[in-house]
């Protein structure tokens, strides 16, 4: 391996085929480099939309009403399905293992107007409770959160996003400070960190209020839009355990068919990761496959320079066999240059991929559907393991060939 | 040395078979210097290959240094070979991109010897064969007498018992194909090493102690010549 001689040759033969060793190389730079930015650019997709789902506690199931569409003991169909606090108590009952829950009721941006003196805003309205901020895990950045006081006091209290913060206070401090919603004053108590994206493409953020307080301003009696919850089983068994639970409570108490999909609109978080996981598993399968074929388009090249190299030689290693190299001596030249010249070529795309993997994180900004495309050491190497082996079956067949030669080659006129 | 009994050997091509030996018994003597000739077809170069292990043969037996050389493995052979036998080989067959130095080297480094070592060993050579001056030129910058000069060095390195030269001077003017056959001479007189040159040509043939013609795939004449005072 560490012998200067079979070096000596190897580069040899290198430098006096100068451009073909260069543009078989380059059909193996290119398999390994399209490898990895495939792989990094899947991983960049994947780290978009796991991004989109950091907000969301991933093992929770969330419920919104909807209208029946099967007959069901004696009802008829298209009744319009309204959820209510009694749901909610039944479902925090019900659920074995469950870990927060928070019903919501939502007034759209269209139908509210926020303002504190002259500066106006709009901004949806959430009443929601307490835990409400573990299930969407928000980040309180000043005063508080809703507290259980606001909800049983239906206390006025409001708590914004640093937008709203921006459009309607400035560079006012607004704890403590009174706001109008609809015409109605609300006192700031806290201040949430806001993103803008995520799922749904959010542009402007919502506001929160106490649920008590939502229904008792907005006359919704004990409406609640969406009833959320989380759960400690962390399986997707166990969630579709607990979400056929949530419907069979909810289809008890407001009588239609639990299979009856439209009845209520269900979405569990879990399965969905779990689903895109598998999508992202699928493209993840699907580069390696691409690469990989690129990547034997490289070797079948660097295999062909190999034969031909082998042929040019035939009696040169004649000559050699005459002179006692044993064909493993003939074979271990063949290989070792084969491995050189991928591994070197392969080398390469795997810094080139990489590089400019890195200088891509840099300069596209990071977005819902793609950020941080980036290779982890286990690809690499991986990438690498494929290089040596792609290199050694580069040169196996032409290293048996040249073994095959017969040494009287040499004895032969030209 | 090379003591061949009833040596047989046959071609096949599609459903031809060409019987190119018939049966060659032949004794060769340690530091005998000897001559094969033969017209083309005559069996000679098959003959060589057989001696050289090169090839095997199909019936018969065949002795070298007192050991049967028979169904033996590739890398068996490529070890007995490196031991036994230096080629020359009519067309030199110098390696194009290794100068003279690492020519000749060339057949230690398939018996594992030291870099160092071979190198010193393969200088000697050359300065023996009086091409010291050469040793870092290329063959393409050697003429075909100092080329097989190199070659001859290179088939001595690994010191062997027996020298195969196949038309040393094939490619030779008369002027250096006497140069050649000089060197060769000395190496079987000074050394004492076994000489087989093939050959047509019958002023070499006539330099060597001994000629066996060859036809038709057996001994036509096996011939003592009288010591030539063509010999400087």
């Amino acid at each position: 391996m560490f012998d200067r001689e079979k070096w000596a040759e190897i580069f040899d033969t290198i430098g006096k085929n100068k451009l073909r060793t260069v543009l078989t190389g380059f059909s193996v730079f290119w398999g390994i480099f399209m490898l990895i930015i495939l792989l990094g650019g899947g991983r960049g997709l994947r780290n978009g939309f796991e991004y989109d789902f950091r907000n969301t506690a991933v093992n929770s199931i969330n419920i919104w009403g909807g209208q029946t569409s099967v007959p069901w003991q004696g009802l008829p169909v298209n009744r319009d399905i309204r959820l209510t606090m009694q749901d909610l108590e039944a479902i925090r009952h019900g659920i074995p293992g469950l870990e927060h829950i928070s019903g919501e009721y939502r007034l759209w941006r269209g139908r509210s107007q926020l303002n504190y003196g002259e500066n106006y805003g709009n901004f949806t309205i959430k009443g929601i409770q307490p835990e409400y901020r573990m299930l969407e895990q928000q980040t309180v950045i000043a005063g508080r959160f809703i507290n259980e006081v606001d909800l049983a006091d239906a206390r006025k209290v409001i708590v914004i996003a640093e937008d709203a913060q921006e459009s309607l206070f400035k560079d006012e401090d607004p704890l403590h400070k009174w706001l109008q919603v609809n015409g109605i004053p609300f006192e700031v108590v806290g201040i949430y960190q806001f993103e803008s994206g995520g799922r749904g493409q959010n542009q402007s953020s919502s506001v929160f209020i106490p649920l008590t307080t939502a229904q008792r301003v907005f006359n919704a009696h004990n409406d609640v839009d969406r009833i959320a919850f989380s759960f400690s089983e962390s399986t997707l068994a166990g969630s579709k355990m607990a979400e056929q639970r949530a419907i069979g409570i909810l289809a008890q108490r407001h009588r239609f068919d639990p299979a009856d999909e439209r009845a209520l609109w269900v979405g569990n978080n879990l399965e969905n990761a779990e689903t895109f996981g598998q999508v992202f598993n699928g493209i993840s399968a699907f580069l390696w496959i691409i690469g990989i074929g690129t990547i034997i388009a490289g070797i079948v090249g660097v295999s062909n320079i190999m034969l031909i190299v082998v042929k040019e030689r035939t009696r040169e290693i004649g000559v050699r066999k005459a002179l006692g190299a044993t064909p493993a001596n003939v074979v271990g030249q063949v290989l070792l240059e084969a491995i050189f010249v991928t591994g070197l070529a392969g080398y390469f795309g795997l810094v080139c991929g990489v590089g400019l993997l890195e200088w891509l994180s840099g300069v596209i900004p990071p977005s819902e559907m793609f950020r941080q495309p980036e290779v982890d050491l286990t690809i690499a190497l991986y990438a690498l393991a494929l290089l040596v082996a792609a290199g050694t079956f580069a040169g196996w067949i032409p290293a048996r060939r040249a073994a095959a030669i017969r040494p009287i080659e040499a004895l032969r006129d030209e | 040395m090379i003591e061949l009994r009833g040596i047989k050997k046959a071609y096949r091509t599609g459903s031809n078979v060409l019987q190119v030996l018939k049966g060659i018994d032949l004794h060769i003597g340690p530091g005998e210097l000897v001559s094969i000739m033969g017209s083309s077809g005559s069996g000679k170069s098959t003959l060589l290959n057989i001696l050289g292990i090169l090839d095997n043969y199909d019936a018969g037996s065949y002795h070298l240094d007192g050991k049967l050389i028979k169904d033996l493995s590739e890398t068996e052979s490529a070890g007995l070979r490196s031991r036994y036998i230096g080629f020359v080989f009519q067309s030199f067959n110098l390696i194009g991109f290794k100068n003279a130095l690492e020519n000749v080297a060339l057949p230690l480094y398939y018996q594992g010897v030291p870099r160092k070592k071979r190198q010193e060993k393969a200088l000697e050579l050359l300065e023996r064969v009086g091409l010291k001056e050469w040793a870092h030129h290329l063959p393409n910058e050697l003429s075909g007498g100092q080329k097989q000069r190199v070659a001859i060095a290179r088939a001595l390195i690994s010191d062997p018992k027996v020298i195969l030269a196949d038309e040393p001077t094939g490619a030779l003017d008369s002027t250096t194909s006497h140069d050649v056959m000089d060197l060769l001479l000395s190496v079987n007189r000074d050394l004492g090493l076994t000489v087989v040159i093939v050959t047509h040509e019958h002023d070499i043939a006539a330099m060597t102690s001994r000629s066996i013609h060859l036809k038709d795939g057996r001994i036509e004449r096996d011939v003592t010549n009288k010591p030539t005072a063509d010999v400087r």
